[in-house]
């Protein structure tokens, strides 16, 4: 029993290195109570070099929900240690630490992560989006490299930003970019469209149809025609192109 | 006895927060609650000021979490009422002398010994935030119609959901009927309809609550106030009475379409 926790814990990797906004911490497999434990252990051995720093986590597979990762980020404050960003291959995490306020990416992009935006969509099978059941409220960033779709509200301070199309299933008061990476063909469509701001690619959009209107908003739809932003009510157009 | 625990939080500052901590501890103390208040604003301390306690401080928050003193000698009782005492912040210290689980622990300490539990956050979403909400059961959002102040709740309401502490609850503070009135200011309505949570009160503008708060005798404890009703009202509605809304403006008309909203806005 013993030799083989001995072994786990020589199989659990953690790898630490200094970047520009501080220390990025790499987690490697293995059961995330193990892990976390590991963590705090070596930042307790070493707690004079971690006092105070910058911690990003790289959690790599390991999927964690809210309670998990506020509990870790809540310990490590406890040791001084403030942490910023998680990254994470599992949208799961991901999502978790948008939630919580985190960073999910550090300013030099996982080349992985390109190489995967590189891979064309096959339109049989339909594109990738990212499905966001939930209010968003202020402060809270959704971004995708591919399409967002929410179902909810989405509040004014939240922040969209998709590589294709947004769709909002609720009333759009937030700020919108839709096709962020040169799609001048990507559109935005919402139940109630009153958005603070959107963007289609580079063009900053006018405002919506009436938007004064509060009560029996018709669903509407927002693309680019003839450089500009313009807005239509969905039952004008043809259906889904 | 197993009290419920219940932070008072904004995101922004100057709602009215230490207002409404000090005013609902006052009602629920009336009705014959145990009750104990904590000032979670480290370093920038004024629950005891609005409560009229300042004078009879000894020991403070800090000085229970580092040991310096039994946590019984850092309460300050509230003579006005039977059961209802304070814990007052550090005043020379900062947010980063408590930790979210120092509180988690204080919060599980005094839960035998009352009913409520109420913490007053400090303004913004950093430690002293995150301080406040970590023991929580329930969290009040306080806020007040302005744009500015419903987009800092917003922010708050989502947090707290994200720490998995919600959905919390809503208070809506330093209402003025008569800007309402002219279309001047949010109604009630339109802040229950983007922040989509129960509302448990609506206090009105009211220049008494200035001059009691000045006094240190919340405004709760003025018999002929509408302010002092609608703390009272909220500190039954935390009860889990069913209590009206008060009719904010003496001309009937507005009534009506006070009275839908909270058909519609409330639970």
């Amino acid at each position: 029993m013993q030799n083989s926790e001995m072994i786990q814990d020589k199989k659990i990797s953690i790898k630490i290195k200094g970047i520009r906004d501080g220390l990025l911490i790499s987690l490697g497999e293995g059961d995330w109570s193990i892990v976390q434990e590991e963590l705090l252990k070596q930042i307790e051995e070493r707690s004079a070099f971690f006092q105070g720093a910058r911690v990003a986590l790289d959690v790599e597979n390991h999927i964690l929900h809210a309670a998990e990762m506020g509990t870790l980020r809540d310990k490590l404050s406890d040791s001084g240690v403030s942490l910023w960003a998680v990254i994470s291959n599992s949208p799961t995490t991901e999502r978790t630490s948008q939630m919580l306020g985190l960073a999910t990416r550090i300013s030099k992009p996982k080349p992985e992560r390109v190489i995967r935006s590189q891979r064309k969509s096959t339109s049989l099978s339909g594109d990738n989006a990212m499905l966001v059941r939930r209010t968003l409220r202020s402060g809270f960033k959704i971004s995708s490299e591919g399409h967002v779709i929410v179902i909810g509200d989405v509040n004014p301070g939240a922040e969209i930003s998709a590589g294709g199309n947004v769709v909002v299933w609720g009333r759009l008061r937030g700020a919108v970019h839709a096709g962020v990476s040169g799609d001048k063909n990507a559109i935005v469509c919402a139940l109630e469209m009153m958005p603070k701001q959107l963007r289609i690619d580079d063009v900053i959009g006018g405002l919506p149809l009436k938007p004064d209107k509060k009560k029996h908003a018709l669903p509407e739809v927002a693309m680019i025609k003839g450089g500009q932003i313009v807005f239509q009510e969905w039952n004008q157009r043809e259906r889904g192109k | 006895m197993t009290a419920t625990i219940i932070t008072i939080t904004s995101g922004k500052g100057g709602v009215g927060k230490t207002t409404t901590t000090a005013n609902v501890a006052l009602a629920l103390a009336e009705q014959g609650d145990k009750v104990v208040c904590i000032d979670g604003d480290i370093g920038l301390r004024n629950l005891d000021v609005v409560m009229g306690l300042e004078n009879r401080i000894v020991y403070d928050l800090v000085d229970v979490i580092e040991g310096r003193c039994r946590l019984k000698q850092a309460m300050i009782r509230d003579k006005r009422m039977n059961e209802l005492y304070l814990i007052p912040a550090a005043q020379t210290r900062d947010k980063s002398a408590v930790t979210p689980s120092d509180m988690v622990r204080l919060g599980d300490q005094l839960r035998d010994e009352f009913d409520w539990v109420l913490i007053d956050s400090p303004a913004g979403i950093e430690r002293g935030f995150r301080n406040s909400i970590a023991p929580a059961d329930m969290v009040l959002v306080v806020t007040n119609p302005e744009v500015s102040a419903v987009r800092d709740a917003d922010r708050i309401i989502g947090l707290v959901e994200a720490e998995e502490k919600g959905p919390a609850k809503l208070v809506i503070n330093r209402l003025n009927i008569d800007l309402v009135k002219r279309g001047d200011m949010l109604t009630a309505e339109d802040v229950v309809e983007l922040l989509a949570i129960d509302l448990v009160g609506i206090v009105p503008e009211d220049e008494s609550v200035v001059v009691s708060t000045n006094r240190g005798q919340p405004v709760v404890m003025e018999a002929n106030t509408t302010a002092g009703q609608a703390f009272r009202n909220i500190g039954l509605r935390l009860k889990g009475q069913e209590v009206p809304y008060l009719d904010l403006d003496a001309k009937k008309g507005f009534f009506h379409s006070l009275s839908n909203m909270l058909r519609s806005g409330g639970d």
